[in-house]
């Protein structure tokens, strides 16, 4: 689709191809962005303007056009934001300005008659100029057209001479002089830049005939289907992408196609002859071919192609024209039954609590269409201006999601945040009207150009923290890293803690706010917060080492960062050891890797010798011997795994004996004992246990004959007491030291010997023990045979 | 005493609320009014609920979770990984929490004018809420205060209080089944049916409230003492006329049955208690302990304790154990330090590797540095302390393992009373009858003594040897009312947590002075809750 701005009778034409042989209506709607704040005097039409694109901001060169010189007409240079709230100017006091370009970093160009382009930025403030060469000098620069390709901001000119000159990029400057057109004693009609694989050329036409300019040659183009009598062009239009081209000849016919001139799209006639003052391309693709519809407009306007529409502003207004997108005309066409017509319905009437929501959703849910219902909701939205269509909009996608089982969350995320931005840069204040479909791409300009203006402004803080709050990097990162001072990161700091910046490449600022935060927190709670905000995004933002180096200067956040790795990010805990030198907590790392992560013996070996590997260079000896014995002990056990076809990994030495013992496999635990230089203590209480579970009484008693006990003969009797095999326990209790005769003899309740042995011990606290043992109805001989011994160390 | 928690600002989250505004609490101002930021304390679940697109569908509400109050005089913050967050990890984020509860207890009860402490963090806490004061100067002036006397005291003051085995009703209850939150699960071997009852334990649970401070060896003689009480109260019916009769179903009956029935639940967990605990295993453990405690006979312990290990008696027992040894001694000496964690691993495993860092990083298990003498280390500590800022923030996870100096401590305070004959239990004389006579809680010693001389003068060794950090009201102390000061209720505040034990014994002294102790702990501890904290295990 097209549009023209005509130059006298101020419509704008939306018009659409004719050769699609389907006929749909045209689907277009316009609204209201701002009523322009500015107050203007003049005409637009007396002005140089120039508008950036996705949203940007708006220069004027007022009083360019007059000749006289005199001081105090002098032009003026005005910068306005989209919603005309003046952001600076300047008196003009160079040379005659030509054009006004914006660059795609949001710089403005001033090309000046002489060839020089001077560059301001938003603030009309002089940066630098550079020139178009000699030959533009001499001949003067008569029009010249800002352009962008892939490679950056370019700048055609055409000489008073008939000569084009480009650059495909300001930023490295290239400057290519274009071949001659042959017979062109006239300035052409009208001409424009294309960029086609790569390779940048100039259309021009010079009354019925096209030329074609690239870098070496011109040849004549003629377009595929063009009636005969269609007359001389006097206007031509580019869309955004560089895709289709229009052209208008003075019979009042309009030509469409693609740009490479291969292909026609459309043609047709209007009522009007006189050249349109401007002609833009709105959308990348054509649809459908239609009748033509107007809207008039009764101002004097300007036009702003966008990727998704067109931006028109007048003295007194700034609206938006676009398409309306299929997701919204389902939705909100005058009786739709499409399925988010239907779920915004349900949800509306759910709203009102009445049954009818109940038969909405079944009708959707009937045509297994719920999922479509939620999408076509969440995309509408992201196509609504109004916050509070959004609104219903989303709820009604939040209420269907709530019958759908793993709906995937992440578009509904998305369009949220992405409006929550959006709106908040909408406002007035802010005036950067900028549509969901732009939103992703021009992420360096916009929110560099605000920072840069009012850092503590509320809207930008809502912005920047919106989308720092989205974890997307694009809008609130990379552009605020050229654009923020570090004062302004303090500030920002400051005021929303979520956000932060690293200005230029000097992270000690961003520390600075760091620490404010850092000291506040001591004090006043939230360290979580810091946390999760201030250090993370510092992570997100410096590169490793550098973070580290920070971090170590912050013990708190460090700590909390070591945590927070601890649960989240083990890697990470890992670099920010090795940045330490930290080999004994390196040590550990891997140790704990080699339990926890890591499943085959070959990983936990290999992670256990990194662990000796650190130890020993934290000079922890017990450590890196006690993991050597560790490997040692897991290889043993996965041989033992292999050969006995039991599990014995995981388990520890004691263990791992002892359930060796416990199999009868008494060489094999002989073996360990001495590899692992197990005690003998240990191993004694170990093997008898083992063996009295087992119940091998007999190896036991050869077993206590292999040589004396290292732990006496007491826990033999203990041991088969716990088992319940008396028998055994007396032969042992026969065994042990005199001093624990007494407790042995208990043991195996012989109370008569065990009198007898605390009598000859003379020992009182002895015989009281076994006296407490007795009852009366059994042991009276033994009762007797104490109290007598007694009575006879009492007399002595 | 009512410790409601209080749910502040509005109920938010209306459905798409945050998509105009952005949702981002309003901190202009924070840096300078310090405000709390409330709002922000969720700044990490609206994250995620928005992350999966249902953040308008849900309500977030915040409970302020500052104080549970599980009995009378106890109120716990139920924060039990502080300990191990704090001291361990060096993580300060419940320091603020902690501060504010404080000036809730202050707005309600307060205000606090004698303010004592000792330990970092209660010094930061202490910090903290005195700004929290600063703040809201203007109301609650004036008045009478309920609470006037606040103690803070850092579980790293005295480890070896909470490290010794309990055996004081309530703390032998906790050591055996694990109270959890004011009430424990009495297991069939308790309540002698096939279920477990959970049973609140509180002031309300008269059989209860009678037996949980005293030495366990008199709750038996107790405990069948008011069973024949109650057999009497029973009895009473026989002989009574049709009113009589009907009275005493209608009034006394419920009483009586319910009282019998928690009589017959703590006689079921006293015996399961006894079964356990009176083997002779458990006597000699205590008298090891208790040789640890006063010093002597180390070298057997230390034996004693290596065949704990051997045995595999129990994995966090023998940890304690050997923490006990570590912090009575100063550190373990090196032959020892070594052979001791050798035969750990091969007990119980190498992951335990990481436990001994942690324990000796904590300060609980450390080994005596052979080169390094006691001065050197305290030049270096003072030296931490004076840098005031390096100390804050270097502290708690600084390796420099800190020494107990129990023995030097001990001595001071003569926290092992010097016995002649038996200890009587029945009629304790001081608070070491909560460790059978043998030690005087170290902590409640403290705060016994600073009360008592109304701060730190005369005890500048102690607080050498404790490491510092004490403090005390700056202006000097008003002299009160001496009605006041009759009923003086003191808030004892334990940062890392307290022990039964400890409870017991301070209610034992504040009966002994007249005063009334209240108890504020960020959770109930125990030596197996302390050990459990640092317990480096496989998942």
């Amino acid at each position: 689709m097209a549009l023209e701005l005509t130059g006298k009778e101020e419509r704008v034409i939306p018009l659409r191809s004719l050769t699609s042989p389907l006929v749909c209506l045209l689907c277009c709607r316009k609204f209201e962005l701002y009523s322009m704040a500015w107050n203007l005097k003049e005409d637009l039409r007396d002005c140089l303007v120039a508008a950036a694109p996705y949203g940007g901001p708006i220069a004027l060169l007022k009083n360019n056009f007059r000749k006289e010189k005199s001081p105090g007409s002098r032009p003026l240079l005005e910068i306005y934001s989209a919603s005309g709230v003046p952001l600076a100017s300047v008196l003009w006091k160079s040379g005659q300005v030509v054009q006004l370009g914006w660059t795609a970093s949001e710089d403005l160009l001033c090309i000046q008659e002489d060839g020089t382009v001077l560059i301001y930025n938003l603030f009309c403030e002089f940066k630098r100029h550079f020139s178009m060469g000699n030959e533009v000098l001499q001949n003067h620069v008569r029009e010249a057209k800002v352009f962008h390709t892939e490679y950056g901001t370019g700048v055609a000119i055409l000489t008073g001479a008939h000569r084009f000159s480009l650059t495909t990029n300001i930023d490295d400057l290239k400057l290519r002089r274009m071949p001659e057109v042959p017979g062109l004693q006239k300035l052409p009609s009208c001409w424009a830049v294309l960029s086609q694989d790569r390779v940048t050329i100039i259309l021009l036409a010079i009354g019925q005939d096209l030329y074609l300019l690239d870098n070496t040659s011109c040849s004549v183009v003629t377009p595929p289907g063009i009636s005969p009598h269609a007359g001389a062009y006097v206007q031509m239009a580019v869309s955004f992408n560089y895709c289709y081209l229009a052209l208008f000849t003075d019979t009042g016919s309009i030509w469409m196609g693609t740009s490479s001139l291969k292909e026609k799209l459309g043609e047709f006639s209007c009522d009007f002859r006189t050249p349109p003052r401007q002609m833009v391309w709105h959308v990348a693709e054509l649809w459908t071919l239609s009748g033509e519809r107007r809207f008039i407009l009764d101002e004097d306007s300007y036009l702003v192609p966008e990727l998704d529409g067109v931006r028109i502003f007048s003295r007194t207004t700034h609206e938006f024209l676009h398409e309306i997108p299929e997701a919204s005309e389902e939705i909100f066409k005058i009786a739709s039954m499409a399925p988010g017509a239907l779920l915004l319905e349900a949800q509306r009437e759910y709203e009102k609590q009445s049954q009818k929501a109940d038969e909405y959703l079944r009708e959707i849910k009937d045509q297994n269409l719920l999922a479509e219902a939620v999408r076509q909701c969440i995309e509408a939205a992201g196509y609504e201006h109004e916050p509070e269509t959004q609104k219903s909009l989303l709820r009604a996608a939040s209420f269907g999601k709530c019958f759908l089982d793993k709906f995937p969350p992440e578009s509904f995320v998305r369009t949220c945040r992405d409006l929550r931005v959006l709106n908040a840069i909408w406002d007035y204040q802010i005036g950067i009207p900028l549509t969901f479909a732009q939103y992703p791409l021009p992420a360096e300009g916009w929110c560099c150009r605000w920072i840069r203006l009012d850092p503590l402004r509320e809207g930008v803080v809502c912005v920047a923290s919106a989308g720092t709050r989205a974890q997307r990097p694009h809008p609130s990162v990379t552009p605020l890293k050229s654009a923020v001072t570090p004062q302004m990161s303090l500030a920002l700091g400051i005021r929303t803690p979520g956000f932060h910046v690293s200005p230029g490449k000097s992270p000690v600022p961003c520390m600075r706010v760091g620490e404010l935060r850092l000291a506040e927190t001591l004090g006043g709670g939230g360290v979580a917060l810091l946390f999760y905000t201030v250090v993370l995004h510092l992570k997100n933002e410096l590169n490793r080492g550098t973070f580290f180096m920070t971090l170590q200067k912050q013990p708190v956040a460090l700590s909390l960062y070591r945590q927070f790795c601890k649960h989240q990010e083990l890697e990470t805990l890992k670099d920010l050891y090795n940045q330490d030198d930290d080999h004994q907590e390196l040590g550990n790392f891997h140790v704990h890797s080699s339990y926890s992560s890591e499943k085959r013996i070959e990983g936990r070996v290999a992670a256990l010798q990194n662990a000796v590997d650190e130890y020993y260079k934290a000079k922890n000896e017990f450590a890196a011997k006690a993991t050597e014995d560790q490997i040692k002990l897991l290889r043993m056990q996965r041989r033992l795994q292999d050969e006995l076809d039991k599990p014995y990994v995981d388990y520890s030495l004691h263990d791992t004996v002892y359930g060796l013992i416990l199999d009868g496999n008494h060489k094999r635990a002989e073996q360990l004992y001495r590899d692992f230089r197990i005690p003998d203590k240990r191993f004694w209480w170990l093997k008898i246990g083992a063996l009295a579970e087992r119940e091998d009484w007999e190896e036991m008693e050869k077993f206590s004959k292999s040589k004396k006990s290292p732990i006496g003969y007491l826990p033999f009797v203990e041991i088969c007491m716990k088992h319940h095999n008396r028998h055994e326990a007396k032969k042992y209790a026969a065994r042990v030291t005199p001093e624990q005769r007494v407790k042995a003899h208990i043991l195996v309740r012989e109370l008569d010997q065990a009198a007898d042995a605390a009598i000859e011990h003379k020992n009182e606290n002895e015989m009281n023990l076994v006296l407490s043992k007795c009852t009366a109805a059994t042991d009276s001989s033994v009762v007797e045979k104490i109290n007598r011994a007694k009575a006879q160390i009492l007399k002595k | 005493m009512s410790g409601k928690a209080q749910r502040r600002g509005p109920p938010r989250g209306t459905a798409m609320e945050p998509l105009v505004t952005p949702h981002w609490p309003r901190c202009g101002s924070c840096l300078g009014t310090n405000q709390p930021l409330p709002l922000l304390q969720f700044y990490s679940c609206e994250l995620v609920l928005e992350e999966e697109g249902i953040y308008g569908d849900v309500t977030c509400d915040e409970w302020a979770f500052y104080l549970l109050p599980l009995d009378d005089d106890l109120l716990s913050m139920e924060l039990p990984e502080f300990f191990r967050d704090y001291f361990l990890e060096g993580d300060q984020r419940w320091i603020s929490t902690i501060a504010r509860a404080l000036q809730l207890l202050n707005s309600l009860f307060g205000p606090f004018t004698n303010t004592y402490g000792i330990g970092r963090c209660a010094k930061m806490v202490y910090e903290v809420w005195r700004e929290l004061v600063e703040e809201s100067e203007g109301d609650s002036q004036a008045r009478r205060p309920e609470i006037s006397h606040v103690f803070l005291m850092d579980r790293d003051v005295d480890y070896v209080t909470a490290l010794c085995s309990q055996v004081v009703y309530e703390g032998l209850v906790d050591d055996t089944f694990r109270i959890k939150c004011g009430s424990v699960d009495f297991g069939p071997d308790v309540t002698t049916s096939d279920r477990s009852f959970k049973v609140l334990l509180n002031a309300q649970d008269k059989v209860f409230s009678e037996i949980r401070n005293e030495h366990f060896s008199n709750v038996f003689g107790f405990l069948s003492q008011k069973a024949r009480n109650l057999q009497t109260q029973y009895d009473r019916r026989r002989g009574m006329d049709i009113k009589q009769m009907k009275n005493f179903v209608s009034q006394e009956l419920k009483g009586l049955k319910q009282e019998h029935r928690l009589l017959s639940l703590h006689i079921g967990a006293c015996e399961s208690i006894m079964k356990k605990k009176t083997k002779q295993d458990f006597q000699e453990l205590l008298k090891t302990e208790h040789s640890l405690l006063e010093g002597f006979d180390i070298r057997e312990s230390t034996s004693y304790i290596e065949e704990h290990i051997d045995r595999q008696v129990s994995p966090s027992e023998s940890l304690r154990l050997m923490c006990l040894l570590s912090v009575t001694e100063n550190g373990l000496i090196p032959k020892d330090y070594r052979s001791l964690k050798t035969q750990y691993l091969q007990s119980y495993g190498p992951e335990h590797l990481l436990t001994f860092h942690n324990l000796k990083r904590i300060g609980l298990l450390t080994e005596q540095a052979p080169g390094e003498t006691l001065t050197a280390v305290e030049s270096k500590v003072s030296k931490l302390v004076t840098d005031r800022a390096a100390g804050k923030l270097t502290d708690a996870f600084n390796s420099l393992a800190r020494k107990s100096n129990f023995r030097g401590i001990s001595k001071k305070l003569g926290l092992i009373p010097r016995v002649d004959g038996e200890y009587n239990l029945k009629v304790p004389r001081d608070m070491a009858y909560v460790f059978s006579g043998a030690y005087i809680p170290l902590s409640c010693k403290i705060i016994e003594q600073v009360l008592e001389r109304k701060g730190w003068l005369g005890l500048e060794e102690v607080v050498r040897l404790l490491n510092g950090n004490e403090f005390a009201p700056t202006e000097p102390v008003m002299e009160e009312n001496p009605a006041w000061e009759a009923q003086r209720v003191i808030l004892a505040v334990f940062l890392g947590g307290c022990t039964f034990s400890e409870i017991s014994a301070l209610r034992f002294l504040g009966k002994e002075k007249g005063y009334k102790f209240i108890f504020l702990t960020t959770a109930i501890t125990s030596s197996a809750r302390l050990m459990d904290a640092m317990l480096e295990a496989k998942v």
